[in-house]
């Protein structure tokens, strides 16, 4: 009965398994209850602010004067970082899939081996570095290929933050192509498709819901960035509707305001409320992308 | 059975870099003939099938000797559209790969690559391909559902289907039901044993028993040391192959005495 002895002494393993699960879950539900308490203490913070400001006000206002005479209007703010987002969006989305077609698709092996790691590298350079870069670079471009009096527009924020976004965008894009199983490589070609229309009608199209997800990280990290836009973007809180002009995100009016303020006064408060304005949307982003993505992924 | 000569093969022979694979094969394949080609793992049947439709050109450093000739062009010539070779010789895979879109879509896909048709006469052709292909019943009031929710064996009849719907004239087949349950295996027999009619169709196999149902020839292909590249060993009637082999080589490994 030499088994029945070893099933009896496993108490002990019985118990570790016990352990190790409850350690898991411990870890799981933390990280859980800190998203909450972010939540909370975005609300708490805020509530000052909403309560004595007209919400009417604040979701319409065309004007963000907080100091002056104390105006938070919304609209400039959003607008700007819409504009940016959109812009860098524009700019990323077509180049990163198309690179990522590249090295997946027709570049020889050699040259996807060494660019592939290059390019996921750029992806851990610090904002504020690639902000530094952009003041000196894309700036006076931009400044001098348009011929503006200075160049800290919304366009230059765009173009930096569409470079932020593009190592994301352009490695979950590839990961994404070479999921894609070699056998409806084969089937298209031997139906006699060439390597182009193999790759549009049938790799990308597998691809999709992979690539999609990139663009929404992508997006998020677009939407989430504030030290390159601070640096660039020339923080104008005024709409307007070119690409051109200084324009102001919502993530850099956070940054730049918040030292300025007395905490717990009015404009403290406003600055905790469009920092839950901007964990909404980016929250909502995030999950009808996901959403979006399961369902694509159940197609295929 | 006619006698027309479709694919003439002559001292062909395939390396993968400097290693050779395949050596001094010479067959004449028959047209509206099941040609099986058999041999133990590894012997370079794949390798040999997927000279008819020049899919080896994908592959790296790999080069072709000899000639292939089908229709009395050869194959390998530079000024061959190998669009247009693919178009005529179709090829089935050994595990089904029906694309990610509609059943429709999966049999139009071909078509579409090679011309300009009204939505009627694509109609047309899906229909003509899925009854072809012995698929249609059971997938007529579904052809806007995603073929991948098909079964294994459907999906292999579609991507038969698939094939046929570009007008191929031979048909390729590497070992298209190894993967199959035996009832649908049976089917894709069934199927098969009909394409010939209109097709030459030739198919890998693993299985002898496959090969005796449903082929008329059979080539013998064996690896006989490491190193050495594969030979033709013995290529005639499959009722021949099977019950009165000419070589020693051919009957040890029907009889199953190795392989």
């Amino acid at each position: 009965m030499l088994w029945m002895e070893k099933f009896k002494k496993s108490k002990f393993r019985i118990f570790k398994t016990f352990l190790i699960s409850k350690f898991v879950f411990i870890n799981g539900i933390i990280s859980i209850v800190v998203l909450g308490l972010i939540l909370a203490f975005l609300i708490y913070n805020s509530l000052k602010f909403f309560s004595s400001y007209p919400f009417f006000d604040f979701i319409s206002g065309t004007r963000w004067s907080p100091t002056v005479n104390e105006k938070f209007g919304f609209v400039p703010l959003m607008v700007g970082s819409l504009e940016v987002a959109f812009g860098a969006i524009l700019i990323a989305v077509p180049l990163g899939i198309g690179v990522a077609i590249y090295i997946g698709e027709l570049a020889p092996r050699l040259v996807r081996e060494t660019l592939k790691p290059i390019i996921e590298v750029l992806a851990t350079i610090p904002s504020v570095v690639l902000g530094f870069i952009g003041l000196k670079t894309v700036v006076p471009f931009v400044k001098n290929i348009f011929s503006l009096s200075i160049g800290l527009t919304a366009l230059s924020g765009s173009i930096i933050l569409a470079f932020m976004s593009l190592p994301t965008i352009i490695s979950i894009s590839e990961d994404a192509i070479n999921a894609v199983p070699n056998g409806l490589r084969n089937a298209s070609l031997a139906l006699g498709a060439n390597k182009w229309e193999t790759t549009y009608k049938i790799v990308v199209p597998t691809a999709s819901s992979g690539i999609l997800a990139a663009v929404m990280l992508g997006l998020g990290r677009i939407i989430g960035e504030t030290m390159a836009v601070l640096m660039i973007t020339g923080n104008s809180p005024r709409i307007v509707f070119s690409w051109l002009q200084p324009v102001r995100t919502i993530t850099a009016t956070i940054a730049a305001e918040m030292g300025e303020t007395v905490q717990g006064g009015l404009h403290y408060s406003a600055l905790f409320g469009i920092g839950l304005v901007l964990f909404l949307v980016t929250f909502l982003t995030n999950f009808t992308a996901d959403r979006f993505v399961n369902r694509i992924r159940n197609i295929i | 059975m006619s006698n027309n000569i479709k694919i003439k093969v002559k001292n062909y022979g395939f390396y993968y870099g400097k290693i050779k694979v395949l050596s001094d094969i010479t067959m004449d394949i028959e047209q509206n003939t099941i040609t099986a080609i058999i041999g133990p793992s590894g012997c370079g049947k794949s390798t040999f099938i997927r000279t008819f439709n020049r899919m080896n050109d994908l592959i790296a450093n790999s080069k072709v000797t000899g000639e292939v000739s089908v229709d009395g062009i050869n194959i390998y010539k530079n000024n061959v559209d190998v669009v247009e070779l693919r178009k005529k010789v179709g090829m089935v895979f050994q595990r089904p790969n029906p694309f990610p879109k509609t059943i429709y879509d999966n049999i139009a896909y071909g078509p579409r690559l090679h011309a300009r048709y009204s939505k009627q006469k694509l109609e047309h052709i899906v229909e003509d391909s899925l009854k072809k292909a012995a698929l249609w019943d059971e997938v007529k009031n579904k052809l806007h559902t995603n073929a991948l929710e098909l079964s294994g064996g459907q999906q292999q009849r579609l991507c038969i289907a698939r094939v046929l719907a570009v007008n191929s004239e031979i048909i390729l087949m590497d070992e298209p039901a190894s993967s199959l349950d035996p009832i649908s295996t049976q089917k894709i027999e069934d199927l098969i044993d009909e394409l010939k009619e209109n097709y030459t169709i030739i198919i890998v196999t693993h299985n002898m028993q496959q090969a005796a149902r449903i082929s008329q020839k059979t080539a013998f292909l064996l690896t006989e040391k490491i190193d050495e590249p594969a030979r033709l060993i013995e290529y005639d009637d499959t009722n021949k192959i099977f019950t009165n082999p000419g070589d020693k080589r051919t009957e040890n490994y029907i009889t199953g005495r190795f392989g």
